[in-house]
């Protein structure tokens, strides 16, 4: 709907009533009101915003190393090398694995839990708040705990594993490389399995019950009602969740530094950790230039696309 | 009762029973990594390094705390909370006002506010990387200003789009009948928007805070010795293979203890918030 200029003459205006320019007289003090108070914030996201994309973009076509500085244009040197970087490549494929294994083991978890927590419980409140603990620690003091817990002689999970074994076991979770998949995404999903759950039994209260009741006289089956009824209801708000937890996934950082720093090796560096070291500790300036600028134009295709496939454009 | 929200189990005493256990089970697995870690805490060296592992600490003892209040080191707990709380009240003005501007008077129209929503989807490191050059360029490394800016801009995406289902919510009339009395739209903004908008103000700035407290990226680049947070010095002890086990433990509990108060005060609004508005609570 279009904006009546602020200037405006006044009028009753029914079709905008979430419009309050029409609702009262104007003054002069008030007449940039709306850009003034808008400002400073698109300021500030511009300059988190576009600046850095330009900056990388900008950096990315020069040749600035640890030992040079030359700002001329350097041509796409260093895209072409993007493509030869077998580690960028595995940081990459590194990222993909720990995303597509994770993503689906919250939803599922806490998608059970959510239906755990459903029916009428008393104290669960109680349940939810303390279930709920992980997703508020900070993801480096996650790491840090999981480090500790996995830890082969003092931490207790190889302890909790072998009195399932029936023997002491010395399981190397940092070390042994079939092993640190699995340590890292089960404090992945342990932190955030509690997210998924909270934002699924808050959908799942709000699912008419009418509708499923009816549907269970007229002889639906669970999966049939789940698929048909409960699943359409949710899945805007199961979008939005799986939306956010995926792009935090393709951006994992904190996590895998505290609990096992990219390592054994360079096995379990991510896409993030990769243009880090690449930036920080090579200073590669212009490379790291192009890595970032490669990732955000990943993440944008990969959002506009989950955005358009989830139907979360409308 | 309908069998479609109850899978495996219909209601009656011994079904609530089998559910309850299971909540229990589900609620020690979820919470023992944190209790470990208080443990850990509070335990002595012999105690942490004894093999097979202990299950609690022996007796109460704080050395592990007083040893980093004695380094100083405690005092990163300050640095977030500084760095945090000011930016927290930075973007909770601009991005209301910000938000306001949106919801009332469309401006921008969608494309501006989408616009606003998807730089929350910028990964940290494409931003810290270009931002760190800026700042060795302007001398902000390592400062309370540059941090406080960089975190203020990174929140605003998300306080601007909650801020603006709060103030959709807000009846218009009582900002169209103060403007009839004759105020100005700033004394409307101050006097009616942000009073009436304060239970949505307040749980979003809870958020606000807890994301800027929980960060470590932007804080490892854009710091060195003077700023450092209490993330960054949790992996200072960090070292191969010999970590500081009992600092690490402590310096995290000095960390997670307030995020927890806030969150113990923040159950109703805990659903809206971390679902980005996704479900109204």
């Amino acid at each position: 709907m279009g904006v009546p200029p602020l200037g405006c003459v006044k009028r009753s205006h029914p079709m905008t009533a979430t419009n309050i320019d029409t609702a009262a007289p104007t003054h002069s003090p008030d007449r940039h009101f709306k850009y003034w108070i808008i400002a400073p914030a698109i300021f500030l996201l511009l300059l988190i915003g576009i600046f850095p994309l330009i900056y990388t973009l900008i950096v990315s076509f020069q040749h600035i190393t640890m030992s040079e500085n030359d700002k001329a244009f350097a041509g796409f040197r260093n895209y072409a090398h993007l493509f030869t970087d077998l580690r960028l490549w595995q940081a990459l494929l590194h990222t993909v694995i720990i995303t597509v294994m994770a993503l689906p083991l919250e939803l599922i978890f806490g998608m059970l839990m959510a239906q755990l927590f459903l029916d009428r419980m008393p104290g669960r409140q109680i349940f939810v708040s303390l279930l709920v603990l992980p997703v508020m620690i900070s993801p480096i003091v996650a790491g840090a705990t999981w480090r500790l817990m996995f830890d082969n002689r003092y931490g207790p999970i190889n302890q909790i594993v072998g009195w399932f074994a029936g023997h002491p076991v010395t399981l190397l979770w940092n070390i042994r490389p079939d092993l640190v998949y699995p340590a890292i995404i089960f404090a992945e999903v342990w932190q955030w399995t509690p997210f998924m759950f909270l934002i699924l039994l808050a959908a799942l209260s709000n699912v008419d019950r009418s509708l499923t009741e009816a549907a269970e006289i007229d002889g639906a089956g669970y999966w049939r009602i789940f698929f048909k009824i409960v699943l359409p209801a949710i899945w805007p708000v199961m979008a939005v969740a799986l939306l956010i937890r995926g792009l935090d996934l393709f951006k994992i950082f904190d996590m895998i530094w505290a609990l096992t720093g990219g390592g054994p090796g360079t096995l379990t560096e991510t896409i993030s950790i990769y243009t880090y070291i690449e930036g920080f500790q090579q200073f590669e300036t212009s490379y790291t230039g192009a890595i970032a600028f490669l990732v955000v134009v990943l993440l944008t295709v990969l959002v506009t696309w989950a955005i358009r496939r989830m139907g979360l454009a409308k | 009762m309908s069998a479609t929200q109850q899978p495996f189990l219909q209601r009656s005493g011994t079904r609530l029973g089998i559910r309850y256990i299971i909540a229990i089970i589900l609620t020690v697995i979820f919470v023992f990594p944190i209790y470990w870690l208080f443990m850990i805490s509070l335990k002595t060296p012999a105690e942490i390094f004894a093999f097979p592992p202990k299950w609690y600490a022996s007796q109460l003892q704080f050395a592990n705390y007083a040893v980093l209040f004695k380094d100083g080191d405690a005092m990163t707990v300050l640095n977030s909370f500084i760095l945090a709380g000011v930016s927290t009240i930075l973007a909770m003005v601009l991005g209301t006002m910000c938000a306001y501007s949106l919801v009332r008077f469309k401006t921008g129209g969608e494309n501006l506010a989408v616009w606003i929503i998807s730089q929350r989807m910028m990964p940290p490191i494409a931003i810290a990387f270009p931002i760190f050059l800026l700042y060795v360029f302007f001398g902000w490394v390592d400062t309370y200003h540059g941090l406080i800016i960089l975190y203020t801009a990174f929140s605003l995406p998300y306080v601007i789009w909650m801020m603006r289902g709060y103030i959709e919510d807000i009846p218009i009339e009582l900002e169209e009948s103060a403007l009839v009395d004759g105020w100005t739209r700033w004394q409307v903004l101050w006097r009616v928007v942000f009073p009436m908008a304060r239970s949505g103000l307040f749980a979003t700035a809870v958020f606000t805070f807890v994301f800027a407290w929980n960060d470590f990226l932007f804080a490892l680049v854009l710091t060195r010795t003077e700023v450092i947070t209490y993330t960054v010095q949790v992996t200072h002890y960090f070292g191969g293979q010999s970590n500081f086990w009992a600092k690490i433990a402590a310096m995290s509990v000095l960390g997670t203890v307030p995020i927890f108060v806030v969150v113990a005060f923040m159950q109703r609004f805990l659903v809206r918030g971390i679902s980005m508005g996704a479900v109204k609570g």
